[in-house]
């Protein structure tokens, strides 16, 4: 198999050794569990049960709102206590309605599903059962699964690339789930292959994990359509369009879709997940989450319940060193800052990292001296240092116009910039306000659009009566002849 | 004598002509730029920028006597827009970003008058005769005119509270949103 050559990436000091090699851990059940109804990319949930009202494990608790959602559902039995807002896993710190779930100790489940045969379902079946079971993407986009397989078997899909690489530093949870898991996550990815009709699915795995390749190559062997790629350890290896540009040789266009070229990514905890809903009927109610970082004292990787708060993670995992200078969700490099740790772990947090002040970068910013290493690595293609020139003098439109949107936020030029400027945070920082014009212009033309309908609907309505008015005075000079 | 009221007659006729053919013809178009401001506007007539409506707003604007920033409820999209209808240099960071304003009807003093949902050049609100009314959020662009006709005074503007869809990262070197 031809392998291309991708553009950029850096070598950062990955931190894998302590957590890859230790079995996972389930965690002892927490005292409540806390649901956000915003877990996914697109419309809110909504609630579908009571304050006071019993659950069973499993149960649908919010249902999904419009296409673009996904449902929430019950991590164990108990009883709701409240319906209200919590602090989201989000660098805002920002309330958000949240579901408070009581668990009872019993874990009671719902009848489990009778075994079917997933290959004898149709597409648009497999892909409402994911979307019943509220699978989002789980590598940290959060996408609804269900979207992305519906859109994927509009078109054709040659291959279907199953996400196994982490490149990310600390996060060990798709590894050990590839070690612990092998052959559920490549009949997940099987199922998925019969969804979308492909005739082809490729493995792609960093080659730092070689337990993870050689588990995942005995599992896939009896299938020669399923391929474990070894993939060059370099970051961002794992992100989407470089993992298609590596293994089909092709790059995704700027502004297009990975579907445009025939291919679809899924992680592999997704995938797992996957076969978990079509083969037992269980919804995604918990996930694996790496807990590590200089301040944690003893790194590993957790089996977690949705909703399980994030103190209440690294307290089971034995607790702290040393006060974290930063708390992040996710991995180093495109993590999310979180507020503080009474925060619930949700559908797309695949580590939680406690970092120490010597693992951070440097906050002391001095001037660009021109170097062109931020150019080098950037794996889009980018000059990362002539847009944060332009966004600094607040001209986003002209940041835009030289690639701003095809930036992949994975964070390689901060990474390497000499002078600690925060080049990802600009950009950040830009994408956010292009977003929230284009917000502001739709709502300016709704609102434009709302008063011309209206001072329309006022002339009519004057034409109507003046109409009127004119007719009965036509009538009564009428019946005035009449009398005449 | 015959001949004096000829010549007058004819040169009233003729002048008359003439003044009713240039009248038609040689006619001062209405400035283009004024129609081309007045469709960026948001039509609502809502009086913020201190003219008597958006039609004089835009005139103002194409003479170049009202500042690009004049109006608040189309916030900083309309501005740029109109800075590049009229080639105006502008210095974004000096514009300082208002926070999204919403109507909001405070239900303890709400007596269901009716007279705000005739003023809402939006159709904003909505109500019945002594009913309570209320404010469809997506639909209000905080022009404030139905805060004047209010009887009881109930009706107030307010920041639209930030969620997770609409926070946004701050710019390096700027002081992020305390939590």
């Amino acid at each position: 198999m031809k392998l291309a050559r991708t553009r950029g990436g850096v070598h950062p000091e990955y931190h894998k050794k302590p957590t890859s090699a230790l079995p996972v851990e389930s965690l002892p059940l927490p005292q409540m569990l806390y649901l956000p109804l915003q877990q996914h990319v697109g419309t809110t949930a909504v609630p579908v049960v009571k304050v006071g009202e019993y659950v069973r494990k499993g149960q649908m608790i919010a249902s999904a709102e419009g296409h673009l959602s996904a449902h929430i559902h019950a991590p164990t039995s108990g009883k709701i206590k409240f319906i209200a807002d919590f602090t989201a896993p989000h660098p805002s710190g920002l309330p958000t309605l949240t579901i408070q779930l009581e668990p009872d100790g019993l874990d009671i489940a719902d009848d489990e599903l009778p075994d079917r045969d997933p290959f004898a379902l149709s597409s648009r079946e497999i892909s409402s059962i994911v979307s019943e079971a509220g699978i989002v993407g789980m590598g940290g986009a959060a996408f609804p699964s269900a979207v992305k397989l519906d859109q994927g078997s509009k078109g054709q899909i040659h291959t279907l690339i199953i996400n196994g690489s982490e490149c990310e530093p600390y996060l060990t949870c798709d590894d050990r789930l590839m070690q612990e898991h092998a052959d559920g996550i490549v009949d997940g990815a099987r199922i998925m292959m019969h969804a979308l009709n492909a005739p082809c699915a490729r493995i792609a795995i960093e080659g730092n994990k070689p337990e993870a390749i050689a588990t995942m190559k005995a599992a896939a062997s009896s299938w020669d359509n399923i391929a474990v790629v070894p993939m060059p350890v370099c970051y961002p290896m794992g992100s989407a369009k470089q993992m298609i540009q590596f293994i089909t040789g092709k790059e995704v266009p700027a502004g297009g879709r990975s579907a445009e070229l025939g291919v679809l990514v899924h992680n592999v905890a997704t995938t797992f997940a996957v076969h978990q809903a079509l083969r037992t009927g269980r919804p995604l109610i918990s996930r694996l989450v790496t807990v590590g970082g200089g301040a944690i004292r003893s790194p590993r990787n957790f089996h977690v319940l949705l909703g399980t708060l994030v103190s209440d993670l690294i307290e089971s995992s034995g607790g702290l060193k040393e006060s974290p200078a930063r708390l992040l969700s996710g991995g180093p490099m495109m993590g999310q800052i979180m507020p503080h740790a009474h925060v619930p772990i949700v559908k797309n947090t695949s580590g939680i990292i406690a970092l120490i002040g010597s693992e951070l970068q440097k906050d002391d910013t001095r001037p660009c001296i021109r170097c062109g290493r931020c150019v080098s690595v950037c794996p889009a293609g980018l000059l990362p240092l002539q847009m944060a020139a332009r966004i600094r003098v607040d001209d986003v439109d002209g940041a835009a116009k030289i690639g701003l949107t095809d930036c992949i936020s994975c964070g390689s030029c901060s990474y390497v910039c000499p002078s600690n400027i925060p080049l990802v945070h600009y950009f950040t920082f830009a994408k956010g306000e292009l977003s929230s014009r284009r917000e502001q212009q739709r709502q300016n033309d709704h609102i434009r659009g709302l008063t011309e309908s209206r001072s329309k609907r006022l002339a009519e309505q004057k034409r109507a009566k003046a109409e009127e008015l004119a007719k009965k005075k036509a009538r009564s000079n009428n019946s005035k002849e009449t009398v005449n | 004598m015959i001949s004096a009221i000829m010549v007058i007659t004819s040169m009233g006729l003729g002048l008359g002509y003439a003044l009713a053919l240039s009248s038609r013809y040689l006619k001062v178009e209405k400035n283009p730029i004024t129609e081309d401001i007045e469709a960026l506007l948001p039509g609502s007539q809502c009086g913020q920028c201190g003219f008597p409506g958006c039609g004089a707003a835009a005139e103002a604007l194409s003479r170049g006597e009202a500042p690009v920033t004049l109006c608040p409820p189309g916030g900083k999209v309309l501005v740029m827009a109109l800075a590049q209808k009229l080639s105006v240099e502008l210095d974004l960071s000096s514009i300082e970003e208002q926070a999204p304003m919403l109507a909001v009807i405070k239900a303890e003093t709400c007596i269901g008058c009716t007279r705000c949902l005739k003023v809402c050049p939006t159709d904003a609100i909505i109500g019945a005769p002594k009913q309570l009314h209320t404010v469809i959020k997506s639909a209000c662009s905080a022009c404030g005119k139905c805060i004047g006709v209010c009887p009881t005074e109930c009706l107030h503007l307010q920041p639209v509270a930030q969620d997770l869809k609409t926070w946004r990262w701050s710019k390096p070197g700027q002081i992020t949103a305390q939590i």
